[in-house]
Formats: C-alpha cells, structure tokens, sequence
C-alpha cells in the first residue's frame, strides 16, 4: 500500500496537507464558504439588532434564494465546461410567459391538469430553446458568449412578444404553491421526515462508499473522523429543519416548514452534484474544462455534452422562471430581468472559476445564499438599491481576489484565468 | 504472420497545404519503429491519422492485413491503438486515476462511476511504471512533467494495446525518467505489443528501435534496419532527403 493518502477525496485542493478537513474529507473550500456566510449572518444580526437570525427572515431568506439558487446550479456546469449563459433571465421570463398565457388563456382555468400541463410545457421549452444555443455552439462553433447574448435578446423580446407586454394573472392556485407563498409550505411533519431522510442518505452514501473502498483494500478513513462527519452534516441538516419549522404561518400556530422553491432548490441540487459525481456525464463536463482538446482525443463526445449542458441549462432557467412566476402570481416581462448577472455572480462567488474545469453545485448554492443573505440585510438596514448594487459588486470581486490567492498559496493551477 | 499495422499512400491537407503527401509506415507485432524527420516533416501528423486525432484525406491503413477505417480517437482505441501525445493529452484538473480512464469509465451496475474500482486499477499499473507515484488524488496539473508522464503511459497500457503510439516520449524527461521509458518500451515489445516512437532524439531512437522510418515533407524518404546505418546516415536522410548509397536499393 502507498503512504496513506486513500482517504484523500477528488476536488481537495492540490499540493495541500490532509489536514483535519481533509481527515474529515470536508472540502477545505466549501468550509472556508460556510465560514464566509456565517461570518456575515452574524455581522448583519448584531448590525440589525437581532431581526437577521430569525426564523422569519431565515424562512424568508430561504425563499428567496430559491430563483436564483436554481439557475447557478446549472451555471456552474456550463462555466465549468468554459463557456457562459447570458441567457438564462430572458429564458425564465419566456418560460415563465408561456405558461402564464397557456395556464391562464389557452386551457381550461380550474382543470385539475392545467398547472401540470403547462408547467410541462414551460420546462420543455426551456430545454429545447437551451438545446438550440448548446448546438449552435457545439456544432456551428458560435462562442457561447454570443450565442446567449443574443438569446437574451431574442427570448426577452419573444416574452414581451406573446401579450404585447400585458401582464397575465392570476395562476392557478395549485401552480401558486410553486412560488411558496402562505400555503406553499410542506408543513412541520413532513419537514422532519425529509431531514430524517437526508440524515439517512448521507450516512449511507459515506458508509456504503467506506466500505466499499475497504474491498479494495484502501486505507479507509478512520471510523471516528466518518462519524464526525456525518454528525457535523446532519447537525446542518436537523437544524435547517428546525428553522423552517420554528416559523409559523402569520397569524397562526402552524408551522410552515420548508417551502416549496426551497424544496425545488433542495431537489435540483441533490440531482445536479449527483451528475457532477457520480456519473460519466459530469466527468466528462470537467474534463471538457481542464482541456478540451485531451478530452476529444480521449474519445470524449463533447459535443453531445455541451449540447446537453446548455439544454439542462435551460430546463432550469424555465424551472426557475415557473417559481418566480408562481411566487408573484403573473406572468410578468419583468421576471428573471438581470437575473443571469445574479446567477453568474453566485456561481463565481461559491467558488467557480470562469476559466473552466473547477467549481462545484454546493459552492454555487451557497454563493447564492451568501449573495441573497446580503441583500436581504442590507434591505432590513435601509440601504437604498443602488448602494445595494455597488456594496454587493464590492463583495464579487473580493470573493474571486479571495479564491484567487487561494489557489496561488495552493500552488495548483497551470494556466492563467481567462 | 500477416503485419500489424500497415499504412499505404496517406494524404491529409490543411487549408490547402500538404502536411502528408503519399506517407506510408508498417509495424510488425513486438518491433519498435522509429519515425524521424524534421519539424514538419509530417511524422506527427502521420501518427495523429493512425489515432484517430485527424482523419486521413486519402490512403488506406490496415490492421492484421484488414482494411481499418479510423474516424476518430474512438476508432483506434477500440482498434487497439493507444497514443501517449507529445502535450500529453492530460485534463489537468482531474487526478491520475480519472485522467487513466478518461473515456472509458468503470461504471457499476446503473451507470455510476466505479471510483473504488478505477481507483484500484490505476493504483496498480501507476506503480507498476513507478512504485513512488503516491499522488493519486491531486490534480495532475500539479504533478511534476515525469509524473504526468507516467500518468499519460499508464492511460496508454491499460487496456491491452496492441500498438502503441509515443509521440516525443522523452522530450520533457531527465535521464532516471528517460531510462524508465526506455525499460518500458523493451518490456512491452517483449510482450508482443507493437511500437512507434517519434523522435528527434537519434540517440533514444538507435538505442531502442529496430527499424526507422525518415520523412521529409510529408513523403518517406526511405525504411531502414537501425543495424544498417549510422547516425550520419540517418542525418542525411533526415536533412538531405536522400538514402544512403549502401542501403538504397534495400527495402526492409
């Protein structure tokens, strides 16, 4: 055997000792974030004299984050692959508007299927307008970057188009749960159950994959570190729980419990590291990103991924357009304006870099949430909008500075940022 | 015993200019064949059609006397035909096991990634070409040029080549690393593998080839036996273009 280095896991940082995060096999990195973020909370709870870290505004804070949150996820692969999605605001809005007009003008209002029908439909066109950009790249070799700045143009414009700019209300209250809302909760029992199974996941996933690395005959990491990690994780887990369901709906004893665009962003999440990791497709993602050329010369299909990234790209633009929507409860042609700046931003403050071939789905949630976290402070502060803007400008380019030394002190990357 | 690979009458133009113009090489099984030539003679281009990187214009390779077609990368990997680049081809963000089976993944049963599996495989050939690479979970980006050299042979001999493409394999080697190349390319023509080696090196290429293969603006200047010519020889060829008087009417 090796020195034991076994326990090391992909993704830690190059040339670093396994120190304890690395014994735990904890990202150094997604700690150093959640360090970040906790920093902050507690710099905004003392500067709003304790209304920050309160289950209200933490359910709140959750809601919020959900639109944005939804589009880094997808953000992160395509950046990881070097390109970009100007697109994903215009592609929200679009999808948002279709099915407000199909929901509201087009079929039967009150049918049990209508806000299934048009959610389905709203999603697919998200994924065939992402499809459509990811092959004008790949094939036609259009840089991204124009691709979907056009596409930003275009499917705001096709928004606007569809009503001439009307606004479309009211959803169908069934739809409206998406958006999260006074009912749009999943309630205290069910709450718990979902972390109870979380908990469960994550110890089986570790364990199974302990042992399984023990068949092999790699030094395993020891059980006591394991156990820490897996307490430390479930300790994240019961007590997000708690906070969701230590706020009560207004008015009323009830505990709200996670809200449905949190659910949806829980959801997209889990399923996105689940590609990142676990299978041939997010591999391939990577290696597209470290080098293109060695990834088609190992047999890579690269242009297939690029095209599937884009349209996974775009499935959750629309995903996140029919929560916004649902969430105001119109179909606006303001929804997701701008949005691609925010979601890009997440993405690069949770740690991707728009070189390409790093970044991660938990650092880009994250990245949301610390980017929501501020804004939703600097709200409860008073801050005017446009102070808003230049203090979270400040912070993006602080974070990217930050993780840029980093990587310097770590000694990895070949290759200068783009 | 029909011959490994042969090549006949390969053309591949870029944008109107010729890089092979009538290339031609064979191999037999357990022979090493040095490919030498000037900087664009054409050798690395004739090695990226046997490859799969670039699809020949014209011309015809066999694989045990049958006709092949190599569209790409995939193509000549299936074929057998595995290629250690002269840049490496490595993702330099992904760690040595990953890089190995980049391409072609151990998958359980579902399509997840067997990462235990892959991880046990690759430790074993790494050590194999060298029992101190320890590093196999950083990103090979971080790995010294020998490392990812070794990274880059290992992903060549996993999975039972039967011709073996290097591409300038010692360029970026010291002399313990280049000796360890050389111990590698005996041991794999001892195991019936056939090799090609790129080179401007004569002095690896003499040491470790049987035959040699010159060009010279994507034509062969001629195939000789190593054990015939002399390194002024070869020169000559090389730079002249011309055969040595001895050996010219000797086709190998």
């Amino acid at each position: 055997m090796p020195r034991g280095l076994g326990h090391r896991r992909p993704g830690c940082l190059p040339g670093m000792k396994p120190g304890l995060l690395g014994t735990l096999g904890i990202d150094a990195r997604l700690a150093a974030l959640l360090g970040t973020l906790a920093a902050i909370w507690l710099g905004l709870h003392v500067l709003t004299d304790g209304i920050f870290l309160t289950p209200r505004n933490l359910w709140n804070l959750a809601s919020q984050t959900a639109v944005v949150g939804i589009m880094a996820c997808g953000m992160v692969l395509v950046i990881v692959t070097r390109r970009i999605d100007l697109s994903v605001g215009s592609i929200a809005g679009c999808a948002g508007m279709v099915i407000a007009v199909l929901q509201v003008e087009v079929f039967a209002p009150g049918t049990w299927w209508n806000p299934w029908l048009t959610l389905a439909i709203g999603l697919g066109v998200g994924a065939a307008i992402g499809a459509a950009q990811g092959a004008l790249n790949a094939w036609l070799a259009i840089p991204a970057f124009v691709v979907t700045l056009a596409g930003l143009l275009i499917f705001r414009g096709v928004a606007w188009l569809l009503t001439s700019g009307r606004t479309v209300a009211p959803m169908d209250p069934t739809f409206q749960l998406l958006g999260g809302g006074f009912q749009g909760s999943i309630g205290a029992a069910a709450s718990w159950v979902l972390g109870a199974l979380g908990v469960a996941a994550l110890a089986w996933l570790r364990l199974s994959a302990r042992a399984r690395r023990q068949r092999f005959g790699f030094t395993p990491r020891p059980l006591w570190a394991e156990a820490v990690t897996i307490l430390l994780m479930s300790g994240l887990i019961l007590g997000f729980v708690a906070v969701m369901n230590s706020y009560n709906r207004p008015r009323t004893d009830i505990a709200q419990g996670i809200s449905i665009p949190v659910l949806v962003l829980i959801g997209v999440a889990c399923v996105l590291e689940w590609l990142a990791r676990t299978r041939r497709f997010g591999r391939y993602v990577y290696a597209i990103g470290g080098n293109p050329e060695a990834a088609r010369l190992a047999g890579v299909p690269s242009a297939r991924i690029i095209v599937a990234v884009f349209a996974l790209m775009g499935f959750l633009a629309a995903l996140a357009g029919a929560v916004a929507t649902a969430r105001l409860n119109a179909g606006a042609n303001s929804t997701g304006e701008l949005a691609e700046l925010s979601v890009i931003a997440a993405a690069v403050i949770g740690g991707t870099s728009l070189a390409g071939g790093s970044g991660t789905v938990v650092g880009a949630v994250l990245g949301a949430v610390i980017m929501q976290s501020l804004d939703n402070g600097m709200v409860l502060l008073g801050l005017p909008s446009a102070l808003r803007n230049v203090i979270i400008g400040v912070v993006l380019i602080v974070a990217v500075w930050a993780d840029a030394l980093w990587r310097r002190r770590a000694g990895g990357a070949r290759g200068g940022e783009a | 015993m029909t011959t490994l690979v042969e090549m006949h009458d390969i053309h591949k133009q870029f944008g109107g200019v010729a890089a092979l113009d009538g290339a031609e090489l064979w191999l037999e099984a357990g022979e090493v064949l040095g490919l030498l030539g000037h900087n664009g003679a054409g050798k690395s281009t004739l090695v990226k059609v046997l490859c799969g990187a670039y699809p020949a214009d014209r011309g015809e390779i066999l694989l045990d006397g049958q006709r092949v077609e190599i569209r790409n990368p995939r193509d000549a990997r299936k074929l057998g035909i595995e290629t250690i680049h002269q840049t490496l081809a490595l993702a330099d963000n992904l760690d040595a096991v990953a890089n190995i089976f980049l391409g072609r993944e151990i998958v359980k049963w579902g399509g997840a990634l067997d990462q235990a599996a892959m991880e046990h495989a690759g430790r074993n050939v790494l050590a194999r070409l060298n029992p101190n690479f320890t590093n196999h979970h950083v990103p090979v980006g971080s790995l010294s040029g020998g490392q990812r050299q070794v990274v880059a042979i290992a992903r060549a001999i996993q999975f039972q080549a039967r011709v073996l493409v290097m591409d300038e394999p010692t360029a970026a080697l010291g002399p313990a690393e280049t000796a360890m190349v050389g111990d590698l390319v005996r041991r794999l023509q001892s195991e019936g593998m056939g090799l090609i080696i790129v080179s401007h090196d004569l002095h690896d290429v003499f040491s470790l080839c049987g035959r040699l293969t010159v060009m010279k603006t994507g034509r062969p200047v001629g195939h000789v036996r190593t054990e015939d010519v002399t390194q002024d020889d070869v020169l000559g060829m090389i730079i002249a273009g011309r055969m040595p008087v001895q050996t010219r009417a000797a086709r190998v």
